[in-house]
């Protein structure tokens, strides 16, 4: 299950992942991050606090994501993943692209 | 993974082809070594030095073989698969008539293991998809996004197909290839260990006739070659007939995506380096705004590049660096608008272009340079550099998707798929058995076609990511794909080998100091071991189209190699076309097409007929060198023979097609 919550302001959102963030949810998470951006929230926070486990295909939709934020002039960021999701990023040498923020108001500034 | 042990037949099969190998080997470097110290008649060094160099090529594509036979495995019964497994289909076609992709639907909708099967129609024709949606299969073309982006051919195909399905699995099948309802039965269980990513299954074509004069089948390819390399973990995807793991193909999209985009920023960084400099040289002309403004940017730009090789991530140094663009670009005002006009026009021109054939983006060096040696008014550099970085930026605004799993700098996207997941540490699994029936080229314009694309992507692999260089590959697999490569060198050493004879029967030029004594002693042994090897690997397979084609297409392997180069190193255009799938009206015998095949002959039958002539009147010193010659001319001319049957060749009789 995937949550927004747009409780940070007029421009950001906050995408929240739970559980699994595999190839089964992750075209789910592009098209709220499509949405995001379609309602002007184009600052995406995806705080990966309550996602257990993520594959390569949540890591392909956070980088569509990222293409998405930054076309309409703003950005996506991570913030607070646990033990597997860092590791799952750092295999892909993800970090060298997206800096992971410890908590989500980081990630808003 | 359980896996039965060889049967005993397989085991004394395996040793024979062992001790030939390895007598070929011994003999052969007998021979070879031998030849360079010994025999080379250095006063025709310029037939002598090539034909030494091509048996040398000859002799390491034989060790090349041996090594690929040394580990032939044979897999057996397939493991049974995970019941819970997800699966896509997908069958790729671009303008093959709906028909015939209709009947590959069809059969794949009938698989047995439960799955999603989809046409994905690059050619957006909208009576594909009624077809398709008519009968409850799934349809998909390619989403707007690629709209004025590289469409990088099937690859393209694949990858759009990539982020709309979620199977864990994915089936590739062509247009053409109708699949046997077992077909995933027999292949996923291979998936049950976690680290395979590909099992590549034959590609076997039913509307070829026995004698096969276009050499369609590749028995040897789809059986020994592949099992041997499996042996080495190093059978690739051949695109199509082959399952491929989803998670292992999106861990290749993000990889690659992280390397593309470190690659091109830093690329871009530094011609933006290039660019505010020479703008700084005049900066004074504009007012002390402008100079200022500049020193931002310059500052901007050597934070941006330190930042970079620091490590720092990607996203965060290229939105800090457009922040600082656009807060030089507040303190620019009085610019001369008319200057600013002309350098716009020129950023119109960024240095990135796609390339025609397989449409990568590929950064223009030498454009790069004209750029950065051109004068800039201060706020056209601004723009010029705000251009460059949005141009390579994270969000890779220049192609369609950012990421892009399957592999597009080849127009062999199968093969560097495989080689890259190889480098990441997946498996691959060679099944040897038929489960898709296939159409083949029914013309020799089409199979040379397809066979022309083969060489040239393939060779566009070695010189792009040299499987012998490639970080992350074991040596097995470096031999192994470096193998496939060699081979393709082979037009060259034809030229020799169909020369040489010619130029002795006609004008007594020996390439070797003496054709007696010595030489035959030590090529015999080397040759008739060498032939064994091949029969104890080809034994009931029918090995001999693939021997006479890999010297019959000389002209089109130089053809490959030289294109090729062309391509990666100068940007020229390979000139390739899409294998057609249809049958074309009856055929002209295509003098133009093997012309140099057919000169190679009447130059190989005129040279006979003077050596014949010699013999009976006596008009050598040599009768016995005449003798070898000859022979090497009957069997230079029994392999070409092949090219004359397959012009003459108009299709099979017309069938109906079994699936």
């Amino acid at each position: 299950m995937i949550e927004m919550d747009t409780g940070f302001g007029d421009d950001a959102a906050v995408i929240r992942p739970q559980g699994r963030l595999t190839m089964v949810s992750a075209p789910q998470l592009r098209s709220m991050v499509v949405k995001a951006v379609e309602d002007h929230r184009i600052r995406v926070v995806v705080d990966l606090s309550a996602t257990e486990f993520m594959d390569s295909s949540g890591l392909g939709a956070l980088i569509a994501g990222l293409k998405t934020t930054r076309q309409a002039g703003g950005d996506l960021r991570i913030a607070c993943m646990g033990p597997q999701v860092a590791t799952i990023i750092q295999l892909a040498n993800l970090d060298r692209v997206l800096r992971p923020y410890p908590t989500v108001a980081e990630a808003l500034q | 993974m359980t896996e039965q042990p060889p049967s005993r037949r397989w085991r004394v099969r395996l040793g024979l082809i062992r001790v030939t190998a390895v007598l070929a080997a011994v003999f052969g470097i007998n021979y070879l070594v031998w030849r360079w110290l010994d025999s080379i008649n250095w006063s025709a060094a310029w037939i002598a030095v090539p034909l030494i160099l091509a048996e040398t090529y000859s002799l390491i594509d034989t060790f090349f073989f041996g090594a690929t036979m040394w580990r032939l495995r044979d897999r057996g019964e397939p493991p049974p698969p995970a019941p819970d497994a997800t699966v896509d289909v997908f069958i790729t076609t671009y303008n093959e008539p709906v028909d015939l992709v209709m009947d590959t639907a069809r059969a794949a909708h009938r698989i047995r293991f439960p799955h999603q099967t989809w046409v994905l129609d690059d050619g957006d024709r909208s009576e594909m998809r009624a077809a398709a949606e008519g009968e409850g299969i799934g349809y998909l073309t390619r989403s707007t996004d690629w709209a004025d982006r590289p469409r990088h051919a099937k690859a393209g195909n694949l990858n759009n197909a990539l982020f709309v399905t979620e199977g864990e699995f994915l089936l590739i099948l062509d247009a053409d290839q109708v699949p046997l309802p077992a077909i995933l039965d027999r292949t996923l269980g291979y998936f049950t260990e976690p680290r395979v990513a590909i099992v590549q299954t034959p590609q076997y074509f039913v509307n070829v006739e026995d004698h096969d004069p276009l050499g369609c089948q590749s028995p040897l390819f789809y059986g020994p070659i592949q099992q041997g390399k499996d042996g080495w973990n190093a059978a690739f995807f051949c695109g199509s007939n082959a399952v491929l793991r989803r998670d292992a193909l999106m861990q290749l999209g993000v990889v690659g995506y992280v390397r593309a985009v470190q690659t091109a920023v830093r690329d871009a960084l530094r011609a933006a380096g290039s660019v505010v400099a020479k703008a700084r040289t005049q900066a004074r002309e504009y007012g002390p705004g402008a100079v200022d403004a500049l020193d931002q940017i310059d500052a901007a730009v050597r934070l941006a590049r330190t930042e970079l090789r620091a490590g720092e991530p990607v996203a965060v140094i290229t939105l800090d660096f457009q922040e600082r663009i656009d807060a030089a670009s507040r303190g620019m005002v009085s610019a001369d608008l008319e200057e600013l006009k002309a350098d716009l026009a020129e950023i119109e021109a960024l240095p990135i272009e796609a390339d025609r054939d397989i449409g990568a983006m590929v950064v223009d060096e030498a454009a790069l340079d004209r750029l950065a040696d051109r004068e800039w008014s201060p706020l056209g550099a601004l723009e010029e550099v705000r251009a460059l970085i949005k141009a390579v930026d994270v969000d890779l605004d220049s192609e369609a998707q950012p990421i892009m799993p399957v592999a597009t700098i080849s127009v062999t996207e199968d093969m560097t798929t495989a080689m890259r997941l190889h480098a990441l540490g997946w498996r691959s699994v060679y099944h040897h058995e038929i489960l898709a029936h296939g159409l083949a080229p029914e013309s020799l314009a089409t199979m040379l076609g397809q066979r022309l694309r083969w060489a040239q992507g393939t060779m566009q692999v070695l010189l792009k990511e040299n499987p012998l260089t490639k970080p992350g590959l074991s040596p097995g697999q470096r031999i192994m794909y470096f193998a496939t490569m060699w081979s393709y060198l082979c037009g060259f050493a034809a030229i020799v080998y169909i020369a040489c004879p010619v130029l002795y029967l006609l004008f007594t030029v020996r390439p070797v100091q003496s054709f007696s004594g010595g030489f035959m002693a030590r090529l015999i042994p080397y040759l008739l071991c060498t032939q064994a090897m091949f029969l104890a690997v080809g034994y009931g397979i029918k090995t001999w189209r693939g021997q006479q084609y890999s010297l019959a297409l000389f002209p089109l392997w130089i053809r490959a190699c030289v294109t090729a180069t062309g391509n990666v190193f100068f940007g020229r255009k390979l000139g390739f076309v899409v294998t057609p799938k249809v049958r074309e009206e009856r055929r002209e015998f295509p003098w133009r097409l093997i012309w140099p095949q057919l000169t190679a002959i009447v130059a190989l039958a005129g040279a006979a007929i003077v050596g014949l002539v010699r013999l009976a009147f006596g008009w050598t010193a040599e009768p016995g060198a005449i003798w070898i010659n000859l022979a090497w001319v009957v069997y230079d001319l029994v392999v070409l023979s092949v090219i004359i049957e397959a012009a003459r060749y108009q299709g099979p009789p017309t069938e109906e097609r079994t699936a």
